[in-house]
């Protein structure tokens, strides 16, 4: 449609040459408001095809940003199983404690609110200076810690007033406690913060939410059955990493109880003789490798260890001469000397070598021959003629000369290899230590020396370079009075589910049996370890004996005397005194009981270890504990079924 | 055109129908979509609900003004418009480090919002007495009357304003007639003027911006954060959305400006692809509507100025929903009729309500 209408709007510009045509004009507009049109429409198709590109082309890759941006699997520890000895009675468990946290968030002035924290509980400069550097890490809707262990009088100085301090929280939270303090650390070990070594070892899904582990003893060999299992939960969070619901949840699996099978009084009674030693006595059941007691003194409280041990009380029992962290029953190496003897007894009858009527005489020294060196007996004046029963009974050294150098050290290292002796028997323990059976091909690797006659002699005495823990000596007679029934030790009595009360026994865990050409040998050996207490080198501890015992004093020599030196105690100092010694089992009739005892420079096995051992089996098989060991242990509960006992 | 009585209520009232039915459309498909950005904030919606009331109401009472009305006052209310910059220039508010806003004590207001419709009007009253196309020293004085608020409101800074107001000059000249080689040639000077602009009118977080849409990977908790949020919303929705309601990035708070700028990108996360191409359809009906009322407009001044109104619609709405979805870099600019907030929409209201007046009085005015 073109109208001609003429000159409806006058031209107002001067310079205007042509008339306005409104009809040319409005379809000069049409056209372009046409290409506007497709203009218009072909960027809302690229922004279209932007949103196919998004939504169905990169559809999953966004979803998963999306769900990553707001599922965050939070980590639920489980509560960790508690220590009980054989009879129930509670050797470790969780006590709520309680801290105090502060969520920035909630704090108008967080000066403030700290200064009138401050007049209230004490709260170091460290304390601040801790929650300041963990507040920067956390988000502010998050509780940070500011003091830990809140006494119960700061609990109720705070309670009063947390009202008028918003953002001020007391919170609970459990941590390991130890009831008994020091008593049997050496077997339950204890829990420590999670170090960064360990982090990297564990499974990360499991420990997510945990903050303590196992460091040694029980504690840490059972860490897998104490631990539990980690749950978890999917939370949805906001931006800023708030958690705003739960999606799902799998909760924990709480550790499993465990008991030991040592018996805590037992272990008190033990732990209580060794105080003024730094020693060892490990009691253990013979019929089943039950460690009825694992004691090694100087012993040290694990409360320390639980939330960060203080610098100064680590350097303490770390410098400490004494060594309370090493854990001697399996961890110390000490030359076994006589209590070595029924082994090497038992490898001459085997091998032939002697038998047990077979007699030696000894002068008090025994010489190699052609050699001038003179090998001593510790009876100066000598033994005169001994047969077997009578070299155990009065530890004749000569007489174990003369029966090692016949057996020669590769057949010595073969016998004594089936106790154990120079590697770890593998108890339920951890860092057990292998201690040192020597031969000549350890001679050669290490000392890149020939073995000689000589050296046969000392590992016939066990001196030299023979070395053994006391679990290796009390496995060693465990052996002896089971007359080569062999069971490894172990600590673990029972586990209990925490939730139904079922408990599970621990199998005994046979190892091979040591077996002799003939089995009569063991009572050869065992009548001369039972004339040891009767009449012999421990016959003291004999007198007034209820019950039979089967035992073998030893001394380890620390200090090397010269040639034509004697060895007094009088003259050297107590850190040169020898170790004293004693192996036992009891009752001989039926073994239940088998103790090695090691007090180092405690003189004479039979003045000072023999006592100590006779104590310690008269408490087990006599039911005897003294009130004064007792007090502080509290009464057995809910014993798990025995076996037979 | 055979008018039923609807239509003839309409006429009475000047309305076009299917103009307002589109703008309802969106206006309520908005409101639902506030709801659920808005994190259920009722209030937020009825707040939005209302001042969409007044935005109806001011297109309402402009439509019943004649074109000629509008004509007359145009130059004026641009002399204004400007005096008002420059006041803002001088003792304007400074919000967010760009200094706007201009508080005459009852009232606070952005002046740049008037030049929205002060320099399309005076683009095209200065356009509607010469014949077109128009000549080359007719093309300077229409240059001088865009060029100088868009370099005022670009130095308050407000980027995305001056690119409306810029635009809206430039759609005039270009429905005028512009010849193309001319257009061509001005396309080739702006090209020239970019690193001149960059260097001396754009301010550091504006540059920032432009990096960042650029490569948004390179900033991913910075500045690139609201574009990357932006995409994992709208890609995570898919075809069908996750569903009103359920959209996790807005409500977890991942997505900033969720009720604002980004509103695009909360809808799309729970509509879907199926619910942002409704929302284009819906835009793109209402563009081309408008530019049908503008063809059938009488004269050149009521041609031009619809023209030039409904562009600035259009450029709101591509600006928006190409820069949430990241096609074009992040500007300042709302989702017409769909974000939250009121002084942008007054002003797109006012432009419908002239529209609409240009649609209904076109008899009336040629006659």
């Amino acid at each position: 449609m073109k109208t001609w209408q003429p000159f409806t709007q006058p031209p107002l510009d001067p310079l205007l040459t042509r008339a306005k045509d409104n009809a040319s004009e409005s379809e000069l507009f049409f056209r372009r408001a046409l290409v506007l049109v497709f203009t218009v429409f072909l960027s809302f198709l690229a922004v279209a095809s932007r949103l196919v590109y998004l939504q169905v082309l990169n559809h999953e890759r966004f979803t998963t940003l999306s769900d990553s941006n707001r599922v965050r699997l939070q980590p639920l520890p489980p509560t960790r199983g508690f220590i009980f000895d054989r009879n129930g009675v509670l050797l470790a468990d969780n006590l709520a404690s309680y801290h105090l946290e502060v969520t920035r968030e909630q704090v108008k002035n967080l000066d403030a609110t700290l200064a009138e924290l401050r007049e209230r509980i004490a709260l170091t400069d460290a304390d601040i200076e801790r929650f300041r550097k963990l507040a920067r890490r956390s988000p502010p809707y998050a509780g940070v810690p500011l003091r830990f262990q809140l006494t119960d009088e700061e609990i109720a100085k705070l309670a009063i007033d947390l009202y008028r301090l918003p953002g001020v929280d007391i919170k609970a939270d459990l941590t390991r406690r130890y009831p008994l303090g020091p008593r049997a650390v050496h077997a339950i070990g204890y829990v420590g913060r999670i170090d960064e070594g360990e982090l990297s070892r564990l499974d990360p899904g499991q420990y997510s939410g945990s903050t303590h582990i196992g460091k040694t003893g029980a504690e840490k060999s059972y860490e897998a059955v104490l631990h539990g299992r980690t749950g978890y939960q999917q939370v949805e969070t906001n931006a800023d990493g708030r958690p705003l619901r739960v999606l799902s949840r799998t909760p924990p699996t709480p550790g499993q109880h465990i008991y030991l099978s040592i018996d805590i009084r037992l272990q008190a009674v033990a732990e209580k003789l060794l105080e003024g030693y730094n020693g060892a006595i490990v009691a253990l059941d013979p019929r089943n490798g039950e460690v009825l007691a694992l004691a090694s003194q100087p012993i040290y409280d694990p409360n320390l260890f639980v939330n960060g041990i203080d610098f100064a009380s680590y350097r303490a029992l770390n410098t400490s001469k004494d060594r309370p962290l090493l854990n001697r029953a399996l961890r110390g190496v000490y030359p076994p000397g006589s209590t070595i003897k029924p082994l090497m007894a038992l490898a001459g009858l085997n091998y032939g070598v002697v038998n047990r009527y077979s007699g030696v005489f000894c002068p008090g020294f025994y010489r190699l021959p052609g050699v001038s060196r003179k090998f001593r007996d510790w009876k100066h004046s000598g033994h005169g003629s001994v047969d077997m029963d009578r070299a155990i009974a009065q530890s004749c050294d000569v007489y174990f000369y003369n029966l090692a150098l016949n057996l020669g050290i590769d057949r010595i290292h073969e016998f004594l290899d089936q106790f154990s002796m120079g590697r770890p028997i593998g108890i339920d323990l951890p860092g057990e230590k292998g201690a040192l059976l020597p031969s000549q091909e350890w001679k050669n690797r290490v000392h890149k020396q020939p073995w000689f006659a000589g050296d046969t002699l000392s590992a016939g005495i066990g001196q030299g370079y023979f070395l053994a823990t006391p679990l290796q000596l009390a496995h060693a007679v465990a052996v002896i009075s089971q007359q080569g029934k062999n069971f490894a030790p172990r600590i673990l009595y029972a586990t209990e589910d925490p939730g139904t009360r079922a408990k599970t026994l621990e199998a005994p865990r046979p190892l091979p049996p040591v077996t002799l050409k003939n089995p009569r040998y063991w009572d050869a050996v065992i009548a001369g370890m039972i004339h040891v207490v009767e009449g012999g080198t421990a016959h003291r501890i004999g007198i007034g004996a209820q019950y039979r015992i089967a035992g073998k004093t030893g001394t380890a020599q620390v200090f090397t005397l010269g040639q034509n030196q004697r060895y007094s105690a009088k003259n050297l100092a107590k850190h040169l005194l020898d170790h004293a010694l004693f192996i036992a089992f009891a009752p001989t009739e039926e073994p239940r009981i088998a103790v090695a005892v090691i007090a180092e420079h405690g003189g004479g096995g039979s003045a000072t270890a023999a006592p100590l051992a006779r104590k310690v089996m008269d408490a087990w098989l006599l039911d005897k504990y003294d009130d004064s060991i007792t007090t502080g242990i509290p009464p057995a509960q809910d014993v798990p079924p025995h076996g037979t006992e | 055109m055979e008018p039923n009585d609807t239509g003839k209520f309409l006429k009475l009232i000047y309305l076009d129908l299917p103009l307002l039915l589109a703008l309802l459309a969106v206006s309520g498909l908005g409101l639902i979509v506030l709801y659920s950005a808005g994190q259920r904030d009722l209030n937020l919606v009825i707040g939005q609900a209302m001042r969409l009331g007044l935005g109806f109401v001011i297109m309402l009472i402009l439509a019943q003004v004649p074109p000629h009305y509008f004509r007359f006052w145009s130059p004026w209310i641009y002399l204004v418009g400007i005096l008002l910059l420059l006041a803002v220039m001088a003792v304007g508010d400074i919000s967010k480090g760009a200094r706007r806003w201009l508080d005459l004590g009852v009232l606070r207001f952005q002046p740049s919002e008037i030049m929205k419709i002060a320099v399309p009007m005076t683009m095209a009253w200065f356009f509607g007495d010469k014949p077109l196309p128009p000549r080359w020293w007719h093309l300077l004085g229409g240059v001088l009357v865009t060029v100088v608020p868009f370099i005022l409101i670009a130095r308050q800074p407000d980027l995305g304003t001056a690119l409306v107001v810029g635009c809206a000059g430039a759609s005039v000249l270009f429905l005028a007639g512009l010849s193309w080689i001319v257009m061509i040639g001005l396309a080739g000077v702006l090209g020239a003027a970019i690193p001149l602009f960059w260097t001396f009118i754009m301010h550091d977080y504006q540059r920032q911006r432009v990096l960042t849409f650029l490569d948004p990977e390179t900033d991913p908790l910075g500045a690139g954060y609201h574009i990357i949020q932006s995409k994992i919303a709208i890609g995570s929705g898919g075809i069908y959305g996750k569903g009103w309601l359920n959209g996790t990035q807005s409500h977890l708070d991942f997505l900033p400006e969720g009720s604002t700028d980004f509103i695009f990108a909360a809808f799309s996360e729970e509509f879907g692809l199926v619910g942002g191409c409704l929302l284009l359809v819906l835009y793109f009906f209402i563009v081309a509507r408008c530019l049908y009322l503008a063809t059938r407009a009488p004269d050149t001044y009521t041609r031009l100025l619809a023209g030039s109104l409904t562009l600035i619609f259009f450029l709101y709405a591509f600006v928006n929903s190409g820069m949430v979805s990241g096609l074009l870099p992040v500007v300042g600019l709302p989702l017409p009729l769909f974000s939250y907030g009121g002084t942008s929409l007054v002003t797109i209201m006012a432009g419908f309500g002239i529209l609409m007046s240009i649609h209904a009085h076109r008899r009336t005015s040629t006659r």
